[in-house]
């Protein structure tokens, strides 16, 4: 049915609201609406000041306005279409947005899948860094479950996200991490040693035993520190994704959050910037599922979070999150649009939080045992690797043995090295702040220590004086 | 946003004269190449100086594209094209944190919040990134190049939603500095080192003295300290502490002391976070009084900090209670501003009730 709004009436409302909007409409002969005007925004009063902006009869208008279906808007933003009918957009489409995906379950390809080629030593090295990454997430769990380090946070279950997006980008590409991301540093070469470090918050960690264990963070290796807050560094992302822009680098900033950071305002802040700027960068969801206990029902009623970039203007792809070579495809695919587009793109994978939200979470308070164990079985994006290269003839048991063994002791070497290492003196404390420690620090540690040296016993032996 | 607020005849009947400006001028000799400018050309010859002279400076916010709503950014995008130039959405949290990833990569990024009364979407970005990037990287990043401008304070018809003066909120947070400049000069002189210290910085601008204030401001690129206040009045009574606008109102309130006998010594503090404590230490050893005023509701405001400090160091030499002369602790009100306005009386009844304590 078509519906027409009593036009008169209508034009003296908006001319009030919006008296600066000058008419687009061309007159046309014959035209029953000689002084339709056309405004950005239908005025939508509640008729105290008499004007009822929907007359929902019809009209002899409305007849014409069906006749000129060829009438259009030349809006901010491009030409807008007018027609009679009024047609709400649905709030979903009728199907959910297809997923990306190269292998199934057991690593063989689907009929007809594209994706880019990996070489043999690629595969395998991404295949290793897989593995190694479960391994350090599981004796590093062990560790604090032993009491050893305070904290920890594991990816399992996404170590396909991690590897195969780290295996798609350059050494250039900056990193903007999330916290659950250490497989793109691990990628990069930051040591086992180094990460060990971090967590035993010894005078060895880059950031001097200030932060929770696995709040990483490497200059030398492009990766921004990770700080616990939720995507408020999606922001910063596109800010450096301006400056590689303007000194017109050829890299792209590369940033990642999860499906309950989607929620905050820094996501949408940072989408819609990206767009505005024509910023190269790539944002990454990990859409695993949970946000510590709260799934995604309890979080977005849209179709996830793929679809909120056409919203924003940013290309966007969803793509099966435990598939290693379909993300590696797409990122990959992502970069060059990027970095030869000069434009945003969002990726979400859909993968699943396999182990608990921290070591200070049990998931299985609020969610089933055995969703969980389907997710480290069959949905296990390490095993369908494992799979792919085994049928590609690049890997065997012998080889899988050997790495496992030679990671796990390098993994508990590297623990026992870092627990032996001393902790950041007193002074580390006060530095950083700012860039020289203003007069009010310089006191403040001078009282600190006179305090220390009445008070020794209230102090931990092994932070330095 | 919203509209921008013009400095009126409300706010000339609250300050007496123009010339009050004049005499705070802090320039050494009148030199043949300055010119008369008010605080927004000084803010906006600050600007144009800091992008000449680092090509990798940015200046961005809500409006800055055609001159921002106060006029502080005029003529920068077109001499330094809308690449260096330019509007963003209307976001602060994203203003700032775009602002903090280009200062991250080693640029100076120049973000303006319209108004202080809407930093507040920023201040996650402010408090828990900017504030904290060099600190939890270990000095591997910083964000050192952010320099936030927000105009603030009173205007004389500005309501609650475009006169508050947050400058307290932010100097609660280890790892920004807080600075708020007097006049022109100052203006153009303090933007300049915050937009070049290593640290981020917030820099609130007194929106009341935008076109009001006027004195003669040097055309060269110059620079004044951070973290160092000023005596712009010598006096032996009593010690007064302020900052921004309300020195004009402090200002004032010394003259006519003066004429009662009372000798007060003014200082502008300039740089709230870090402050110059052993400045006002001095000074407050010297008289054995203070008094503190600013815009903001005196509950949790700076001059609380200001006082404990004093009160901590200069104890058995008061011979008065530490006064403070500041807002109401109510929101900030349009038809009761010359009510809630810590105004030049209330400051002088505060002066005499210190000194004859």
């Amino acid at each position: 049915m078509a519906m027409s709004w009593n036009s008169r009436r209508v034009i003296g409302a908006v001319k009030r609201v919006t008296p600066q909007w000058k008419s687009i409409v061309a007159r046309k002969q014959g035209d029953l609406l000689p002084t339709l005007r056309l405004f950005p925004f239908p005025f939508i009063g509640d008729g105290s000041d008499g004007v009822f902006p929907r007359r929902f009869q019809s009209t002899e208008a409305e007849k014409m306005l069906e006749l000129s279906a060829d009438r259009s808007l030349e809006f901010p933003g491009g030409k807008v279409t007018f027609v009679s009918s009024m047609n709400f957009l649905a709030e979903a489409s009728a199907e959910r947005v297809h997923c990306y995906r190269t292998l199934d379950e057991s690593g063989q390809p689907l009929m007809s899948s594209k994706f880019l080629e990996v070489s043999e030593e690629v595969a395998v090295r991404m295949y290793t860094a897989m593995v190694t990454l479960s391994q350090m997430d599981s004796i590093f769990y062990e560790a604090q479950r032993q009491g050893r380090i305070s904290f920890y946070v594991t990816s399992i279950g996404e170590e396909a996200i991690n590897i195969a997006s780290a295996a798609a980008l350059t050494d250039d590409d900056l990193i903007v991490p999330q916290y659950r991301e250490p497989g793109v540093l691990l990628w990069r070469g930051f040591s086992l040693q180094e990460f060990a470090n971090q967590c035993f918050s010894n005078k060895a960690d880059y950031g001097k035993g200030r932060q929770m264990p696995v709040h990483y963070g490497s200059n030398k290796l492009n990766y921004f520190t990770v700080a616990s807050t939720i995507a408020s560094q999606l922001p910063h992302a596109v800010g450096a994704a301006y400056s590689l822009k303007m000194d017109k680098r050829d890299a792209c900033v590369v940033t990642y959050f999860g499906d309950g950071g989607s929620s905050e305002g820094d996501f949408h802040a940072a989408l819609n910037f990206a767009a505005v700027m024509d910023a190269p960068v790539i944002f990454i969801c990990r859409n695993n599922g949970w946000a510590i206990s709260t799934p995604t029902s309890d979080q977005f009623r849209s179709d996830g979070v793929v679809v909120r970039g056409q919203a924003y203007g940013v290309r966007s792809i969803r793509v099966d999150g435990n598939d290693a070579l379909a993300v590696y495809s797409a990122v990959q695919s992502a970069r060059e649009m990027a970095i030869s587009e000069q434009r945003p793109i969002l990726i979400e994978a859909l993968t699943y939080r396999a182990g608990h939200h921290t070591t200070s979470d049990d998931s299985t308070k609020y969610r089933p045992a055995d969703e969980i164990q389907l997710w480290r079985t069959s949905g296990d994006p390490v095993t369908r690797f494992r799979k792919w290269i085994e049928c590609n003839g690049w890997w065997n048991n012998a080889a899988e043995n050997e790495l496992r063994s030679n990671t796990r002791q390098q993994i508990l070497n590297a623990i026992q090295v870092a627990e032996k290492v001393e902790k950041p003196p007193v002074a580390d404390l006060f530095t950083d702040v700012y860039d020289v420690p203003p007069p009010n620090l310089q006191e403040q540690e001078r009282l600190l220590r006179e305090t220390i040296l009445r008070h020794p016993a209230d102090y931990p032996e092994n932070v330095p004086f | 946003m919203a509209a921008a607020a013009n400095p009126t005849k409300r706010l000339s009947k609250l300050l007496s004269s123009q010339s009050l400006f004049r005499r705070f001028s802090s320039t050494p000799e009148a030199q043949p190449t300055e010119k008369s400018l008010n605080l927004c050309s000084a803010v906006n010859q600050a600007l144009h100086i800091a992008l000449e002279s680092d090509p990798k400076s940015y200046v961005f916010g809500e409006d800055v594209g055609f001159g921002g709503v106060f006029r502080c950014t005029v003529g920068l995008a077109d001499r330094f094209g809308k690449a260096r130039v330019f509007n963003t959405p209307l976001c602060e949290q994203g203003i700032v944190g775009f602002g903090i990833g280009l200062a991250a990569m080693g640029n100076r990024a120049i973000a303006e919040i319209q108004f202080a009364d809407y930093i507040f979407p920023a201040f996650d970005q402010i408090v828990n990134e900017a504030a904290k990037f060099r600190y939890r990287s270990g000095n591997q990043f910083n964000c050192g190049g952010l320099t936030i401008r927000a105009p603030y304070g009173a205007v004389g018809h500005g309501g609650h939603y475009h006169s508050q003066s947050p400058e307290a909120f932010f100097c609660h947070v280890p790892g920004i500095k807080v600075v708020i400049p007097r006049s022109p000069y100052q203006a153009k002189g303090l933007l300049l080192s915050c937009i070049r210290d290593p640290n981020p910085v917030v820099f609130f601008e007194p929106k009341w003295l935008y076109r009001l204030a006027v004195e003669e401001v040097p055309e060269h690129d110059y620079m004044l300290p951070l973290s160092e206040a000023e005596v712009i009045r010598e006096g032996s009574d009593l010690t007064m502490v302020g900052w921004g606008a309300q020195l004009a109102i402090m200002q004032e309130a010394c003259r006519d002391a003066e004429k009662e006998g009372i000798s007060c010594e003014l200082i502008d503090l300039k740089t709230l976070l870090p402050w110059d404590k052993e400045m006002v230490e001095a000074s407050v050893k010297k008289t054995g009084r203070l008094l503190i005023s600013h815009e903001a509701p005196v509950t949790g405001g700076f001059g609380a900090e200001i006082s404990a400090s004093i009160v901590e160091r200069c104890f058995s030499r008061l011979e008065a209670p530490v006064a403070r002369v500041c807002g109401l602790d109510t929101p900030f009100p349009l038809v009761f501003e010359p009510f809630y306005m810590p105004t030049k009386n209330k400051i002088l009844d505060a002066i005499r009730s210190t000194v004859n304590y």
